[in-house]
């Protein structure tokens, strides 16, 4: 059975006692629980897996984790989530994998004609090409060839997602060897540790080697220093969970995979720390010589693993090719696996580190692998002397291959540290750091277990600060011998070989490709990048970018380090967007605002709007069968003939006290508020520094240096900062408080001729004759059982009364008004009924007229700018303005030649109607019960010398008439109001 | 210029595309040019391409102090539109959607520009009263928006299944934007240094200016001091985004520009699934996807000034609630690449194309936004190099505007940049 | 998101704060008496150097009391904070 010929007979941390069915491009296999996807296929001696992104060739697994460049699948069913390498998926029962870019299978792909065009098609083939008849022509067909996995359509999965915040002393970042030690040092010295690894358990690259530590292998170490740190308060240590961005002032983001807690999917953290250990480990580089892409070459550390973690035989014939000397540990697994290693190419001249108990291997020194032979699998390779340019042919169906070993310098980059080439290993290492952090282990290029673990202790002592008294005692560790490289960024080849050696397995880049581009001129490493695509995929260029700039520098005749790196991005493996939001959704991610009566509202079939400020109001009360204008026509006409009310509680109230109160309102406030008397208000227009109008409400005069604000529901918060910065910044000499009771007090206002009738029907102690309780004034006292500050204020034009309470009285209130005003047929009325009515009355709103850019000459409000204050925030912006006499737009009343036709907002006015740049718009229109027609208010070009001039306004289809007029059409003197 | 087409691509196929020249040469630094451009981004490039072609001014040195194309153009969300709100403002970017449109065959480079209408999402009154200034504006100027109704704008774009009338921001209604586009960002700077260096100008990359000079006696500019060496010039203009008042500082010349941070993200690459560009104004994300299957996505920019060029974790997290908002299914979706990249904005907004107080020194910053500009941008700008006069279309960008606080605000801009 | 120290309540999280822009010299105590140009590059023209600058913080989320850091606009170090005086 396949089953046995490649899987060791014992061995490996998989449970050989839970088999597991699972699919994949739909053949069913099995494998054990612990398997990777990629392991148990290997074990059941699949090794054609893929088709590459461009030119759809053969290929098969090359690493074992995260590095992963060749093979990506995407799940079906419930699990679908867009692409995923072949190694970082878990078999379980019900697991259905397919490959991803090939069709119907990677075996047999139709898209596979593309090798046999792939002379025309190199990199940046398309920028030269694809243009005539256009780019769309072609588009289409492009978007469909791309795109690898797809989209996925359902969110089914059980349980949700959640986020957390958290502190920690130290954050280690890896629970390799480094990563182990340095947490138990950390936390057996009291510091409050998180230790978070990427891998299904802790053990790094501990779990994929045999090294005795303590005398025991590895992986029982390994669990009793994470028993150890489990049993601890102060340690939470976090598996497959991926570190994957380092943010400024050391903020890293987390996200756990597979959390343990029942109905959370995954779980991500944002973290911290005072200190961080990088303890990332390094991953190896490949190696590039022609067809290093065929199925059967595998990076030697993924070869490792999968013999000694899995307990699989990844091919029957093996060759190892390195420039470096880690590659014989993996030989001495490969063959203790049970594989035939049959030689060792090792490109290094002048090195002898061959391990005794290895001699009876045929070792190739000073040679390199040229080429692989076979298509849909490796069958042989042709090896070349570097120096004689001999050749020799070795039959092999598995090739491992090391260039060496990269710091995973990622986070470390991202933290701002500087990364610097080191000529010895062949790499960039980690340079000085920026922020409160190091790098341990291997991430910081040391490559002996003895070293990594003296060097993670010792680092953090340094980080929590302490001395070598606390220093924790390190396990016996075996001799081992130092590691050392000779670069090779590539093999020597013809031009012709270069075209099939691939530097970036995943997007199809070759060698040929990165001397295209700088043959063009392109030879930046960020513009080779770009120029080939390489380092672009989803696997980021983790096993392939060095080799690039070792390519670079090769042609350039230069060193490595003046090439230098790409931008390490977060985050360091892809992420699912639900992961970073939790539970933020809905009005949980956008909260609302509500007040006491929204319910009663909802209740009474008030269709709700959002205004300013995420305040839910209603917007009008349909009545069954009315059509919106009929119900917004028939609130318009009950506040005008009857008896109104409307929920005023969103309003910005302030109150404002101290000796300098009166100093601070007059300098918000463009008029003058020295004259106003107590028990008094008056409307203020609050401009910002640039001139530009930002507010407007009313101000009481509760008593000597004690006034209350009110501001428009939308800007509240704006201008609550507004004046906080202004006291706090610029007058924090000056005495006065400000506090904010927006929430603390709710109002009713009833509006109508009926208003005052209403309120004696309420029952009062407050004398409500026009004498004693004139437009404009508040008075104190009982409405109702109710204690109750009244305001004269109208925003409607009409006689009002607006009766503020304590919030927790406003239902109560309302209610109450509800049905004392059932005889005077009281109607609710919402914010468009509103609207029509101040537009009546001319009267600015926010967001309509005041829309960010006009400032109050443009809107005719000279008689509220005080002539007598020197000044006022704004003053001088607007002197600015008209001393140089622009001509600006004017707010003027319309009345539109065809008295039924409604304009939308916005429709622009232009000379003649012309399509050509507008001398206005029309900021409001509505129908007006009290004129029976339609009435608009508009911004014109100075409209105010243009009194009684037809303009045109250019709505969708046509061209619409108008007069211009006074902006007002109701009650111009207002003495509704004054009633 | 080396003739880019299928002809040539497959001639040059047979000899191992041995034959390929330089898109650009790497001449030696003179000691004199009629104009020097500092920043060899998008607009540095395009003013340099246009000074040549359009004023036969070849005499041109664009000074870089990285690689070419390796700022903003390098690093943007390639949304092409021009629904702007002032009438000053839509014309200026109407150009530059018709230049983008012919450039692909007048560069002879293939920009992969795709016309694909950009949509808004738009789910509260306010902003849909805002969009139809933006509509009845740009009728005005022959940039056309118009609105559609909830299921049409379902149908067009599929995967948006959120914003349904139980949800906690209804959608309202769709504006659709036709003449939005996308291209290849890379291809706009390579494309257009090619063409200028065709022309004579000269690029030089890895040279930074260190300061601007001065003649002594009038106070004019008469060149810049390099990392490389002195280099003198009567015309200097500063093309650098982010970095603009760090060169203007150098004479102490005032500018109303703040530099700030805006990132972007992108998704794995998937099959199709969006062809147009979603802008959703009123929770702060826009999105589309490119040619690769990647989703391309921005949010809101960071507040603070910042020449960090990284990302604010809790801004990064509110673009994709947002997104998540309006298309729940890309949940399972995965996050691949991020980045951030600094842009200056001026104090109303609205760019600055302009002469400056010092004689020879002319400015083009405050580009939020500025991928969709860089055709006009560099259009007008070798306009106002070559005739010491504005172009139409960028005099209402001048700095003049400022003496007399005559903003043109663009108030309430959409997310999308 | 930044760490910000309040003066008042310690380090806190970016997401309590409003941004309140590059420090502004003291409004002057009567503006009408200044140079129509000192106000316009008052209004308009604000320090941005690529390197520290002073900027203001609102605890809105928190005491509520504005600040002022000092922070690298390079690297987001924040070298000193304090309040008004």
């Amino acid at each position: 059975m396949s089953k046995d010929l490649f899987r060791q007979p014992q061995g490996g941390l998989i449970d050989r006692s839970q088999t597991i069915s699972f699919q994949f491009n739909g053949t069913t296999y099995q494998g054990y629980s612990g398997d990777s996807l990629a392991s148990a296929l290997i074990a059941n001696g699949v090794f054609l897996t893929a088709r590459s992104f461009k030119y759809h060739r053969p290929r098969g697994i090359v690493g074992s984790g995260y590095e992963e460049p060749s093979s990506l699948v995407e799940l079906i069913g419930d699990e679908e989530s867009g692409n995923q390498p072949i190694t970082r998926v878990q078999i379980r029962p019900g697991l259905n994998a397919r490959s991803v870019n090939c069709w119907p299978s990677p075996n047999f792909d139709l898209m596979a004609v593309n090798q046999y065009v792939s002379k025309l098609i190199p990199a940046a083939f398309y920028y030269k090409t694809f243009k005539w008849p256009n780019w769309h022509f072609f588009e289409p067909s492009i978007r469909r060839a791309a795109g690898l996995a797809s989209a996925p359509k359902n969110i089914h999965h059980q349980g949700h997602y959640e986020t957390r915040y958290a502190h920690y002393d130290i954050l280690i970042v890896g629970a390799g060897p480094a990563g182990l030690i340095a947490a138990l040092q950390a936390a057996r010295s009291g510091a409050r540790v998180m230790l978070a690894d990427d891998g299904l358990e802790s053990g790094g690259s501990l779990l994929s080697q045999h090294v005795k530590i303590d005398g025991k292998e590895a992986i029982d170490w390994v669990r009793e220093t994470t028993a150890s740190l489990d049993a601890m308060d102060n340690v939470t240590r976090l598996t497959e969970a991926t570190v994957w961005a380092y943010r400024e002032h050391n903020l890293l983001v987390i996200t756990e995979r597979s959390p343990a807690t029942q109905n959370v999917f995954q779980r991500s953290w944002r973290v911290r720390a005072k200190q961080v250990l990088i303890a990332t480990g390094a991953i190896e580089r490949n190696l590039v010589f022609a067809n290093n892409d065929r199925p059967g070459v595998m990076m030697a550390s993924a070869i490792q693993s999968y013999v000694n973690r899995y307990a699989a035989k990844p091919g029957k014939r093996a060759v190892l090719f390195a420039n470096n000397s880690s590659i014989y540990a993996v030989a001495r697994d490969l063959r203790a696996s049970g594989v035939e290693l049959v030689a060792i190419i090792d490109s290094r001249s002048n090195v002898n580190d061959l391990p005794e108990d290895l001699q009876d291997i045929q070792v190739f020194r000073n040679y390199v692998v040229e080429q692989c032979h076979g298509t849909k699998r490796l069958r042989a390779i042709t090896i070349k002397n570097t120096e004689t340019a001999e050749k020799t042919k070795i039959d092999c169906d598995l090739l491992g291959i090391s260039g060496g070993w990269n710091p995973t310098v990622h986070l470390f980059s991202q933290s701002r540290g500087k990364v610097k080439y080191d000529a010895n290993l062949a790499t960039f290492i980690p340079g000085e750091s920026v922020q409160a952090c190091q790098c341990i282990g291997s991430a910081s290029a040391i490559f002996t277990l003895q070293k990594v673990m003296q060097d993670a202790v010792q680092k953090t002592l340094q980080a929590l600060d302490l001395d070598q008294s606390n220093a924790i005692l390190l396990p016996q560790l075996e001799p081992e011998a130092e590691y050392s490289i000779q670069a090779l960024w590539h093999v020597d080849l013809n031009e012709s070989l270069c075209s099939k050696s691939f530097i970036d397995i995943q997007n199809d880049v070759t060698l040929s490709d990165v001397h295209l581009a700088m043959r063009e001129g392109f030879d930046a490493v960020e513009h080779v990048k770009r120029y080939t695509t390489a380092g672009m995929g989803i696997d980021q260029g983790k096993t392939g970018n060095l080799n690039v700039i070792g390519a670079i520098a090769l042609k350039k005749g230069c060193a490595p380090d003046e090439i230098g790196t790409t931008t390490f991005r977060s985050p360091f493996v892809p992420i699912e967007f639900g992961a970073l939001t939790g539970t933020r959704e809905g009005s949980v991610y956008l909260p609302y605002r509500h007040t006491s009566i929204t319910q009663w509202n909802k209740d009474h079939g008030a269709e709700m709007y959002e205004a300013g400020a995420r305040w839910r109001r209603p917007g009008y009360y349909p009545r069954s069968g009315e059509s919106f204008q009929e119900t917004v026509n028939r609130e318009s006409r009950v506040v005008r003939e009857g008896l109104a009310v409307y929920d005023g509680a969103p309003l910005g109230k302030f109150e404002i006290k101290g000796p300098d109160a009166l100093k601070l309102i007059d300098m918000l406030y463009t008029n003058n508020f020295d004259s106003l008397k107590i028990g008094m208000g008056r409307y203020g227009l609050m401009l910002n520094e640039d001139g530009i109008i930002f507010d407007d409400g009313v101000t009481f005069k509760l008593a000597e240096n004690h006034y209350i604000m009110s501001t428009s529901t939308g800007n509240a918060d704006a201008v609550n900062q507004h004046m906080e910065f202004f006291l706090q910044t610029h007058r924090p000499d000056w005495q006065v408080k400000i506090t904010t009771i927006t929430t603390q007090w709710a109002n009713a206002t009833l509006c109508g001729p009926k208003a005052r009738e209403m309120m004696q029907a309420l029952g009062t102690d407050i004398d409500l004759s026009n004498e004693a309780f004139p437009f404009m004034a508040m008075r104190e006292g009982k409405v109702g059982d109710f204690k109750a500050r009244v305001c004269r204020v109208s925003f409607t034009g009409e006689l009002s009364f607006e009766i503020n309470v304590r919030s927790r009285d406003s239902l109560a209130l309302w209610e109450t008004i509800m049905e004392v005003g059932m005889p005077f047929n009281i109607s609710p009325v919402g914010s468009e009924s509103n609207h029509v009515l101040r537009v009546e009355k001319g009267f600015l709103s926010l967001g309509h007229e005041a829309d960010g850019t006009t400032t109050p000459f443009d809107l005719g409000l000279n008689w509220i700018m005080s002539k007598t204050k020197t000044d006022y925030i704004g003053k001088k912006a607007n002197e600015i303005r008209l001393a140089e006499n622009p001509s600006r737009w004017q707010l003027v009343g319309l009345l539109p030649d065809d008295p039924n036709e409604l304009i939308d907002e916005s429709a622009p006015i232009t000379p003649g109607g012309r399509r050509e740049a507008s001398e206005g718009f029309v900021t409001a229109c509505v129908w007006s019960v009290v004129h029976n027609r339609v009435i608009a208010l508009a911004l014109l070009e100075n409209g105010q010398s243009r009194m009684d001039e037809t303009i045109y306004i250019r709505r969708k289809d046509h061209v619409v008439t108008a007069k211009v007029t006074a902006p007002c059409f109701y009650d111009a003197k207002g003495q509704l109001l004054r009633s | 210029m080396q003739p880019y087409s299928i002809f040539s691509l497959a001639r040059n196929a047979l000899s191992g595309h041995q034959n390929w020249s330089k898109a650009w040469r790497s001449p030696p630094l003179k000691k004199r040019y009629d104009v020097i451009i500092i920043g060899a981004g998008g607009h540095g490039l395009a003013t340099a391409y246009y000074l040549a072609k359009n004023h036969g001014i070849t005499n041109v040195a664009v000074l870089e102090k990285g690689w070419l194309g390796g700022g903003n153009i390098a690093r943007n969300t390639v949304t092409i539109r021009s629904n702007y709100m002032r009438d000053e403002s839509i014309p200026f970017y109407v150009k530059s959607v018709k230049l983008y449109e012919g450039l692909t065959k007048e560069l002879n480079y293939n920009l992969m520009y795709s016309k694909r209408s950009m949509i808004d999402v738009v789910q509260t009154y306010p902003k849909l009263r805002e969009i139809k200034r933006r509509m009845y504006n740009g009728d005005l100027h022959n940039s056309a928006y118009e609105r559609i109704e909830v299921d049409e704008l379902r149908r067009r774009i599929p995967y948006l299944t959120g914003g349904g009338p139980e949800s906690r921001l209804p959608i309202l209604a769709g504006m659709v934007h036709p003449s939005a586009a996308v291209c290849r960002h890379d291809a706009v700077a390579w494309s257009y240094a090619r063409a200028a260096d065709d022309r004579g100008v000269e690029i030089h990359q890895n040279t930074e200016v260190l300061k601007l000079l001065r003649n002594s006696t009038d106070g004019s500019i008469n060149g810049v001091e390099t990392n490389h060496g002195t280099v003198y010039a009567d015309k200097v203009a500063v093309v650098v985004s982010g970095h603009t008042t760090s060169i203007t500082d150098t004479i102490g010349l005032k500018l109303p520009l703040k530099s700030f941070n805006l990132s972007a993200f992108v998704s794995e690459p998937v099959k199709p699934i969006i062809d147009v560009v979603v802008n959703c104004p009123d929770i702060g994300v826009y999105l589309s996807q490119s040619d690769k299957g990647e989703l391309v996505i921005g949010g809101a920019p960071d507040a603070g000034q910042s020449f960090r060029r990284d990302i604010k974790q809790h801004v990064f997290e509110d673009a994709v609630c947002s997104m998540l908002e309006l298309f729940p299914s890309f949940k399972r979706l995965k996050l691949l690449r991020q980045w951030g990249g600094t842009l200056d904005i001026a104090h109303d907004a609205t760019p600055i194309v302009s002469q400056t107080d010092v004689q020879g020194l002319y400015v083009s910053a405050g580009w939020w936004g500025g991928f969709k500009a860089v055709p006009a941008g560099g259009y007008t700008l070798a306009h106002l190099i070559a005739k010491n006069e504005q172009h139409e279309l960028t005099a209402p960008f001048s700095l003049n505007r400022f003496k007399r606080l005559d903003f043109i605000l663009e108030a309430g801009t959409t997310t999308a940049t | 998101m930044l760490k910000i120290s309040c003066p008042f309540c310690g380090p806190r999280n970016e997401v309590e704060f409003v941004y309140g822009g590059p420090l502004k010299d003291r409004r002057p105590d009567d503006v009408s008496q200044i140079e129509d140009s000192t106000w316009i590059n008052y209004l308009t023209v604000p320090k941005n150097p690529l390197g520290p600058v002073q900027e203001r913080w609102w605890h809105v989320r928190g005491c509520g009391c504005w600040f002022t850091i000092t922070r690298d606009t390079r690297s987001h170090d924040i070298i000193e904070s304090e309040v008004e005086s």
